[in-house]
This record gives structure tokens, sequence and C-alpha cells, in this order.
């Protein structure tokens, strides 16, 4: 027993039946998990990662989806062959699993401790009261402070970090033999996720459970695992140890996932993308253009003339309360911030949830009410101005918002979405004038005229980002917030996006706010970073600065728990 | 808790107030006065009727005198029931509306949630579409057409119940009705249910909770119902108003004494005293129940206890 | 497209032709009575019998229908006209004006609703234009409700927020991003409505207080045929039959709309 692995996939194949037939979402997998092994899973976003995790737990929906594997031969049996009841013994009990949105894997009705303290009861058989005491131990084990009170409260009082440390205590209660953990940080900040990602890891050494740890960030999987599996289009397209992947990658998608990611210490003129490696319609490996891996020379941008200047502002939200739900008091979301942005640079804003970056941006924009301050405008107020005289101010400014899925329109085409802005304007007369504008915008942000009669829902995330960019073009402003505006997509999409912004902005003279919860993204793209907490300006320096010599604690922890490649010294040969 | 029962009420107060003035004026706006009916009066015994209801005063004096006595709840004489109080005839048609809809209420969850979740769970299924398409029946035949069929095949063909009557309260008598009542009530609970329970169903807690090895069962009862139950327990306050406040309908097919027929009868004669007794009684209802579904509602979800808290 | 739906669309179809050109084929009308034949069974004479006036039922069937009909459609425009411009302009303009306006129709919905119709029926007399109006003007509360409540999610959607950052005018907001969003939620509504608005109708002309002679509709006809069942079962049946199929088919439509525009179908 001890020398076979502990779990042993063989040819593991899913298939989902759908509307347009039928859908292979795993195919032919096979890996092997030893005994107090952590293994990785990447993939991008439908890449069958999350399905390859259900089908072991044996969740797979039996309506929809058929497994058609050799064999999941775990502890010497398997898997596929046990029946549903043998199957709910070992879920929760041997084989247990961390999902992603902690938020929403509590059950909002019931106290915590008495959803961690049920499988306890389930798998242990223990009385009530002595799973209960459990409960609090395995809360403490997990590092949550206060675990007597913290049993008893309701998912939706305990932060984020906290809701999955009590996935993880739920997980662990019957101390399991394989621990599936799928994106279980990805919704979290990057300092929890730092301190969750050493809490899975102590645990696992002190339980000896064997890890399989799903993520879209090959430096998230790298912090944890020793072996990595990548997978691609359901497939597995490549194993190996980390140092392997990180070294000698050899499949050309593993290649590119690892160079598209903005690296801190790593900063290139332009991102590659996964395209510069593989021809995703023919899935052939390409030579890569070695042009793009020079670094990038940020010019001195100091001396250019103040575009915008941001003045005290602050922002607040009233907080009600009382018999006759007046305003008993205000949240500052906001909170007295002021800084300048140059002509044609990149400003980053970067802050954890619940920072203010967004408010503030949108503040600038007046999407929302200021509280106090001032915003001025190549010199004009801009919270001075009537509505006419804003709605003419708006040419010049432009947002782009974090999901490209709800930034859209969907009963409207996208030539009807671009037109809007110039007819609005003014810009340009005639329906051919239009039309042509429109193909204009589209070729701007590498779409090709056949997008132009079709309707929102047709288009992949990254494409519609590109509607959404190519919208705020047709105004021709010279200043664009960016919201969050690569967060939502895959790395790989992420990268593209990133260049489009970049190669706009030397072709128009833009400039850019450019908020993002995600260092190594600003980093790449901004000439000065700000860094907000509580609402408040913590720090604002050069990017350089910000990333080689911090000078606040709180961005040193936030550079500090970007999750970073192990270093095996030239990355890429 | 204290305080939301305490801010309901006070909210509620100003409502019932505006529906008491609303109502008073349009009745009195309204043209035809409640003794017009009856010709062959007198002008002088009219006069001395008008009197003797105070119907000759200003209205503003009216409203005042009214307002005062139902403060004290009283609400004075009938003037189509000659010397029978409105507070009489309330308590005479109380209890048959209450007995009526309290056990159509109860009819209408016993069956109403069990058919809901035994559909979801056969989503897309035969099972599914049998029983929603009998909710849509249920929803669609008028009670008007359903009494009617009751009673002529349970009642008169195979004699298995009576048709009817009130009879103190006897069961058999009841039956009918009820279920009359009820089924719609019943069709609307089972659609609500079976599309909450879907769409618990794809929240992953529910996902979770079978990941901890719990069977299909056991994540049904113990972790789906309960966030399932929330849009029937928001439909349970209006519900139980109409149930509870006496079909017209269903008093006059089955011929049982209830509230109903009041309200038509007195808005038709003018029985000003009798109508506003009635409407404010519904007005009554309706804050109280809303209160109940309120305090339910907090007692069964945590997380709207901490938003009425914090807004 | 699902069996039921179709059959719906079928039944609805035949019913809407049928009520609306059949009674001119008939050779006979709604008022003749036919001395000789009161209460006689479904025949080859009479179709479908006759009532126990010796009136022929079909082609009062028909009639009814028609009325019911026109009832239903006057009625639903009425309350999606009212529903729409009122929940749109309370859930887009939010704030005290959200606040001021939802009071209100909370107001109206503690009122019963027999109390309106009653009052309004006294004011002006059993006039069927009333009755139209008065039952539209009561179920524009609904819409009002859920058109607001849509528009308010709308509203938070980054495309609307995208459209006010270029500038575009609140109005033309409405109605270029707001009202084509809509579109869905109200068709479904308007096909749930006209059932409701029928049955309403029906309910009213069961107590007397709905359509009068010499006009017909289908709740007249079952409240006559309930009250003679004895004698002549089918007066009951057949437009008890008409009524509750069509009520049916009009809900299944209903469900089917929205199953198409909202897979998921939240609420209901």
């Amino acid at each position: 027993m001890e020398n076979s692995p502990r779990l042993s996939v063989k040819d593991l194949t899913v298939q989902f039946v759908t509307k347009t037939g039928c859908f292979t979402a795993v195919d032919q997998l096979s890996f092997d998990i030893n005994a107090g092994q952590t293994m990785g899973l990447v993939g991008e976003s439908g890449s069958g990662k999350s399905v390859t995790a259900l089908a072991l737990m044996g969740l797979v929906p039996s309506s929809s989806g058929t497994i058609k594997g050799q064999q999941v031969m775990f502890q010497g049996r398997n898997l596929l062959g046990l029946s549903e009841k043998q199957m709910r013994l070992l879920r929760g009990n041997r084989i247990s699993m961390i999902f992603q949105e902690p938020m929403t894997a509590l059950n909002p009705v019931f106290r915590v401790g008495t959803q961690v303290a049920e499988v306890l009861r389930l798998h242990k058989k223990m009385p009530k009261r002595l799973a209960w005491q459990r409960t609090i131990e395995l809360f403490d084990s997990v590092g949550i402070t206060e675990p007597e009170q913290k049993v008893r409260s309701y998912p939706h009082q305990l932060s984020g970090g906290q809701q999955q440390r009590v996935m993880i205590a739920m997980a662990i209660a019957c101390e399991p033999d394989l621990l599936i953990c799928d994106e279980p940080t990805t919704a979290l900040d990057v300092t929890i996720q730092k301190q969750v990602l050493i809490l899975l890891k102590r645990l696992q050494q002190e339980m000896g459970m064997s890890m399989l740890f799903i993520s879209h960030d090959l430096g998230v999987v790298a912090e944890v695992a020793d072996h990595v599996l990548v997978m691609y289009r359901s497939q597995l397209v490549e194993q190996g140890s980390v140092e392997k992947i990180f070294t000698r990658a050899e499949h050309p998608y593993t290649q590119g996932l690892l160079a598209c990611r903005p690296q801190l210490g790593n900063n290139p003129k332009r991102l590659l993308t996964v395209t510069d490696f593989v021809d995703t319609a023919n899935e052939k490996a390409l030579s890569v253009n070695k042009e793009r891996l020079k670094p990038q020379v940020k010019e001195d941008k100091s001396d250019l003339p103040t575009l915008l200047r941001v003045d005290h502002l602050t922002t607040m939200f009233p907080i009600k309360g009382g018999l006759l739900g007046r305003t008993v008091d205000h949240f500052k979301a906001v909170d007295g911030v002021s800084f300048d942005v140059k002509c044609g640079e990149t400003l980053g804003l970067v802050g954890e949830s619940g920072s203010g970056k967004t408010t503030l941006g949108r503040t600038i924009l007046r999407l929302q009410q200021a509280s106090s301050g001032h915003v001025f405008y190549d010199g004009i107020d801009l919270f001075a101005q009537n509505k006419n005289e804003m709605r003419a101010m708006r040419s010049r400014m432009q947002i782009i918002f974090q999901d490209p899925y709800a930034a859209l329109n969907p009963r409207m085409r996208v030539d009807q979405a671009l037109i809007e802005p110039l007819v609005l304007h003014g810009l340009k007369k005639s329906q051919n004038q239009q039309q042509a504008q429109a193909v204009h915008l589209l070729e701007q942000v590498g779409l090709s005229s056949d997008a132009l009669y079709r309707y929102p829902h047709e288009f992949s995330g990254g494409q519609r980002q590109r509607i959404c960019i190519a919208r705020a073009l047709a105004v021709e402003p010279e200043f664009i917030v960016c919201d969050e505006s690569v967060s939502a997509l895959d790395v790989s999409v992420q990268a593209q996006v990133l260049n489009l912004l970049k190669d706009l902005q030397d072709e128009l003279s833009l400039t850019y706010i450019f908020i993002s919860h995600d260092l190594s993204v600003v980093q790449f793209m901004a000439d000065r970073v700000a860094v907000m907490k509580q609402g408040q300006l913590v720090e604002l320096n050069s990017a350089e600065n910000i990333f080689n010599n911090p000078k606040h604690p709180y961005t040193k922890g936030l550079i500090n728990a970007i999750p970073k490649p192990p270093d095996y010294g030239e990355c890429l040969q | 808790m204290i305080t939301l029962v305490v801010k309901r009420l006070l909210l509620a107060l100003p409502v019932l107030w505006l529906i008491l003035t609303l109502t008073f004026f349009l009745l009195r706006a309204a043209p035809g006065g409640p003794f017009d009916s009856e010709r062959s009066l007198a002008p002088e015994i009219e006069a001395q009727v008008v009197a003797k209801y105070r119907l000759d005063l200003p209205l503003y004096l009216q409203y005042g005198q009214y307002l005062g006595q139902v403060l004290v709840g009283d609400f004075g004489p009938s003037y189509q029931y000659p010397d029978v109080s409105v507070n009489q005839l309330l308590a005479s048609g109380l209890p048959v509306s209450l007995t009526l809809g309290f056990w159509a209420l109860l009819l209408a969850l016993t069956i109403g949630i069990p058919l809901g979740v035994w559909a979801a769970l056969h989503q897309g299924q035969w099972q599914d579409t049998t029983a929603m398409v009998v909710a849509v029946g249920g929803i669609s035949v008028p009670n008007y057409v359903v009494g009617p069929m009751l009673i002529a095949w349970l009642a008169v063909t195979w004699r298995w119940l009576p048709a009817g009557g009130w009879q103190g309260g006897e069961w058999d008598h009841l039956l009918l009705p009820i279920m009359t009542l009820a089924l719609p009530f019943i069709a609307y609970i089972a659609r609500l249910m079976r599309v909450a329970v879907i769409d618990v169903w794809q929240q992953p807690f529910i996902q979770v909770a079978l990941a901890k090895g719990l069977s299909i069962k056991q994540v049904m009862i113990r972790h789906a119902l309960r966030p399932a139950f929330l849009p029937v327990l928001s439909y349970l306050g209006p519900a139980a108003v109409a149930l509870m406040t006496g079909s017209v309908v269903i008093e006059q097919i089955f011929g049982l004494p209830g509230l109903g027929r009041y309200f038509v009868q007195g808005a038709l004669n003018r029985d000003y005293t009798l109508v506003m007794a009635v409407v404010l009684w519904v007005g009554l209802l309706t804050v109280i129940f809303n209160l109940l579904v309120d305090v339910f509602s907090f007692l069964l979800y945590p997380k709207l206890r901490t938003q009425e808290e914090t807004s | 497209m699902k069996l039921p739906i179709k059959l719906s669309l079928l039944w609805l179809l035949c019913v809407l032709i049928s009520c609306v050109f059949g009674p001119l084929f008939s050779v006979y009308d709604t008022q003749t009575i036919h001395w000789d034949a009161m209460a006689t069974e479904p025949s080859q004479v009479f179709w479908w019998g006759t009532d126990v006036m010796g009136r022929d039922l079909l082609v009062r069937c028909l009639e009814g229908g028609r009325t019911s009909l026109a009832v239903a459609a006057v009625a639903t425009t009425v309350s999606v006209l009212l529903g729409v411009a009122y929940g749109i302009i309370a859930g887009y303009y939010g704030g005290r004006v959200d606040l001021l306006m939802m009071r209100m129709v909370d107001v109206l919905y503690a009122l019963p609703f027999m109390f309106l119709v009653i009052l309004l029926l006294v004011f002006f007399g059993h006039s069927l234009w009333l009755i139209f109006v008065g039952i539209g003007a009561y179920m524009w509360l609904d819409m009002a409700r859920i058109v607001r409540g849509q528009t308010l999610v709308l509203k938070n959607q980054p495309f609307i927020e995208a459209s006010q950052v270029l500038g575009q005018k609140t109005r033309l907001i409405i109605f270029y991003h707001v009202l084509p969003n809509l579109t869905s939620v109200i068709l479904v509504y308007a096909t749930l409505t006209v059932p409701q608005v029928i049955l309403i109708e029906s309910f009213l002309s069961f107590l007397g207080l709905g359509v009068q002679e010499p006009l017909t509709s289908w709740g007249a006809l079952v409240s006559e045929g309930a009250e003679n069942w004895q004698l002549a079962p089918w007066a009951l049946w057949f437009p008890a039959l008409m009524l509750s199929l069509t009520l049916l088919s009009f809900n299944v439509l209903g469900d089917g709309l929205r199953d198409y525009f909202d897979p998921k179908h939240k609420d209901i």
C-alpha cells in the first residue's frame, strides 16, 4: 500500500449532453497522487479542471454528465465502481473538498459551527456536545480567533477569509486522506490568500494528507504544490515537478501560460500571450517573437502637464439605523484623497477589496456623488459643472468596467452600441460615416468588421471587453478609468487586453487610471502607483519605487503576499 | 426583534388611519344614501332616521365622531339590519370566515409544499410536468366552477359529503368549501416551492452538503427546504388575508354565513358602518399577517435580521 | 416548443377566431327565446343545447367570450401602460420619488379590491367600459411593482452607467437601454395578466355586478348555469369549460414565455 499511489486516475473521461450535442469536459485524463503529495492542477476556465474534481468526488450530476473513465483507484478501491451509498461514506470523510466561493458555499441559515459539527456527527457518529467541542478545536487549529464565539456566528457575519477557514475546518474535520481544493483562494485578497495557502500547507504536513490543488494561477500553485498538471481544452497537456514546469516546460501552451502572466521584477515591453506559442485554431506550436521580451523602459513623465487633479476628495455612504431609519453614521469609502495625474501617464490604483479604489474611480467620473473635495480636469472643476456642461465633458473621459458581460446592453447590436456615442456627441453626421467609424473602432481594438451586426452574447469575454474599449474610444477621450478591466478575464486573454491597452495608449496618447487588486498587472501597466487602504491613500510613488522600495508597511505586506514562482534562475531561455 | 415589532406596528397605524379616512370619504362621496331604496319612507320619518344615525351632521363632525367610536372598538349600528350593531354582525360572520380560512391555509401548505418539492426533484421529467399542469389548472379554473363541480359529484351524485351549510361548524359540512377555497392556493404554493427548490439546489452550499457525504434526501431536508421556503413565507401574508377575510363566492355557493357577503351587500346598500368595519378588518388582518411573516422570516433567516438592523 | 404550449396557442387561436367571427355565421342569436326548446340537451339543432330560457347556448358562449376577451384586452393594455410608466419612473429615479410612489401603491394594495370596483360601479352605474378601466386600474399595481424591481436591477448594470458616462440623456437611456431589456418581463406579465382579468370580470359577473343583459360574458353564463345546473347541466359545463381552458392556455403560455426568456425562472 505504501508504495502504490494514494490516488491513481486512469483515462478519466467526462462527457456532458447539451442541447448542441455531446461535450467532452475531461478527455482521457491520467495521473497519480502519492501519499502526502500536493498535486497542482492548472488550466483556464472551461479547461475541465473543476469537472475533474467533481468526478473524483462522484458529484457529476448523473442527469447530464456521464463518466466514461477506466478507473479511479483510491486506497485500493475503484471509486467508479462504488455505489452511491459507499461513495457517501468516503465523501467528507476520506476525501473532502474546498470550494471557490466561501460566501455561497456555506448555508446562510445555519450557524457555521453547526455546519462543521454536522460532518463529525455524520461520519464519526459523535454525540452533539462532543462534536461541538471538537468543532471549537478545529476552528482554533485553522487559525480562527475566538473560536468559542465564532462557532455561533452565521456565515454572513464572517469575512471572506474566515469563511474559507471554516470551509477548511469542515474539510479536515475527519482527517481525510485526500483533500481537493478547487480555486480556494481566488475570491480572496492577496494577503488573505497568502495566509490560507500557508495554513493549507501546514495542515497537509501535520495530517499527511494528499492534496489536489486546482487553480488558474501558476504562481499560486507553485507556492503549495510539488507536482503540476496542466490542462488545456479538456486534455492533460503536460505534467511534471514544479521545477520542471517552470524551467523546462515542453508544451507550447504551458510556455505561453508562463509567459503571459506579468511578474514582479520581470517587465517586458509587451506581454507574450498564449497565441504567440500556440496557433489556437490548429493547435500548432509557433516560434516566439523574442522582440517583445525586451524590458520596457518607463520614461519619466513627471514634467508633463497635469490633466487631472483630485483634491481632498471624500465619498461617504450613509449608515441607517434606529427606529425611523434615519442616517445615524457615515461610512467613508474615500477619505480625503489628493493626487495628480499627468497627461499621457498611467496611474495605477491598488488596494484590497473594500479599500475604496473603485468608489474613487466612480467619484472622479461623477458616477457617484462626492461628499466633499474637488476634481479638476484640465483645470475645470468637474463638480461645479451643470448637467449639460458635464454631458459635454463626458466625451473627454471614459471608463472600462470589470465585467464585460454586464457592460454591454444585451439587446443592442455592436454597431448600435458603437454608433450611440457618435450620434450623442455629433462626431459623425452621415450614416455612412458612422458605419465607417464603427468599423475603424473595431479594427483599432483588433476585431474585424463581421462583429458589427452581432449581439454581445455571441462573443467571448475577451472580445466583449474589446468592444467595451471600442465604445469608450468612440467619443475620442483623452482619459480612461480602467476599473479592474482585466480581472474577470483568463490569464492568456488578460495579457492580450493589457497589450491592447498599452498599444492604444501609445497610439492615441491616452491617460489611464488603472484600478486593480492585482499588483503584478499594475506593475506592468503603471508609471506611478497609488496604494489605498480603508479609503485613504497610504503611498504614492513611481512604480519602480513602490515595487522595489515600498515605504508603507501595508504596501510591503501587499507585495510580499504576491505568489512568486520559485527562483530557478533564468525562467525562459 | 422587539424593536422590529414596535416599529412595524407604529408604521401600521398611519396606514390603517389612511385606509379608514379614504374609505369614509369615498363612501360618502358615492351617490345615493343608505335609505334611498326605501322609497316608501315618509319625509319626516326619514328625517328621524337620518337624525338617529347622525347623518344630518356636517361631514367632518361625522368623521370625527366615527373616529372616536372606532378607537374604543365600537363600529356603530348597521343601517341595513335594524337593531343590530356592526359588532354583532362581525361577531357572527368572523368565526365562519376564520375557521374556513385557517383550515384552507393549512391544507394549502400541507399539500402545496410537498407537491412543489416533489416536482422540483423530478425537474423536467413526467412527474414535474404532471404536477405543474395540475397546478396551472388549479390556478386557472375559477372557484365558482370548482364549487358546483364538487357539489355535483361528491355531494349530489355520490352523496359522500353534504353540500355545505354552516351547521355550527360540523367538519363534514366544511370539507367541500375548504377544498374549493384552498385549491388555487395549493397550486400557487406548489409552483412557488418548485421554483425555489430548483434555485436553491443550484447554490454551491448544496454541493458542499453533498460533498460532506449526506444523501440527497438529507440534503433536501436539512439544507434546501429552509432556504427554499422564503418565497412561500412572503406569499403567506397576502394569502392568509385573502383566505380569512371571506370569499363571497364560496359563501354564496355553499350557503355559509361568512364575512364576504356583508361586504358586497353592505357596499351595494350604502351600509356605511358595515363596509367601514369590514374594510378596517381586512386592513388589520393585513397588518397582523405581514408582521407575523416578518417575525418568522427573521427567526428563520439570520441574514435578514442583520440587514434589518443595519438598514 | 413544448406540446402544452403548442396546444395552448392552438386553443387560444380557435377561441379568438370563433368568438370574433362565430356569431356572424350562426343561425341563432343570443336573445331569441325558443319556446319549444327550453333546456334541451345538445343536439343537431342546438349543438350545445339551450339554456333554461330556451336560448341557443353555443352562440351565447361565443358572444360571452367576445365580451370577456374584449375586457381582457382593454384592461391589460391599461394596466401595462400605467404600470410600466409608473414602475420605470419610480425605479429609475429612485430615492424619495421611489419611496413616495411605492407608498402610494402600498396603500392602494391595502384597500380591498372589491371595494374599489364596487365603488366604481356604484359611482357610475354598470358600464361595461368602466369595468374594463376599473380592472385595469387595479391590475397595474402588480405590473408597476415588477417593472420597478427590474428597473432597479437594470439601473445598476454597468451598461447603463457606460451610457451615462458617454453622456446620454436620462430620457434616452430609459428608452434605449432600460425599456428594451424590460420587454420580456412586460410580455410575460401581460400574458399572465390576461387570465387574471378574465377571472375578475367573470367573478364580478357571477356576483351580478359585471356585464348586464342583454350583454353576456363567460362569468355571467357560468353564473346562470350554476343556478340551474340540475335542470340543464350543460349550460354550466360548456361555458365553464371554455373559460377554464382559455385561462389555462394563457397561464401555460405565460409560463412558457417566462421559461423562454429566463431559463432559470427566478420569480413566479
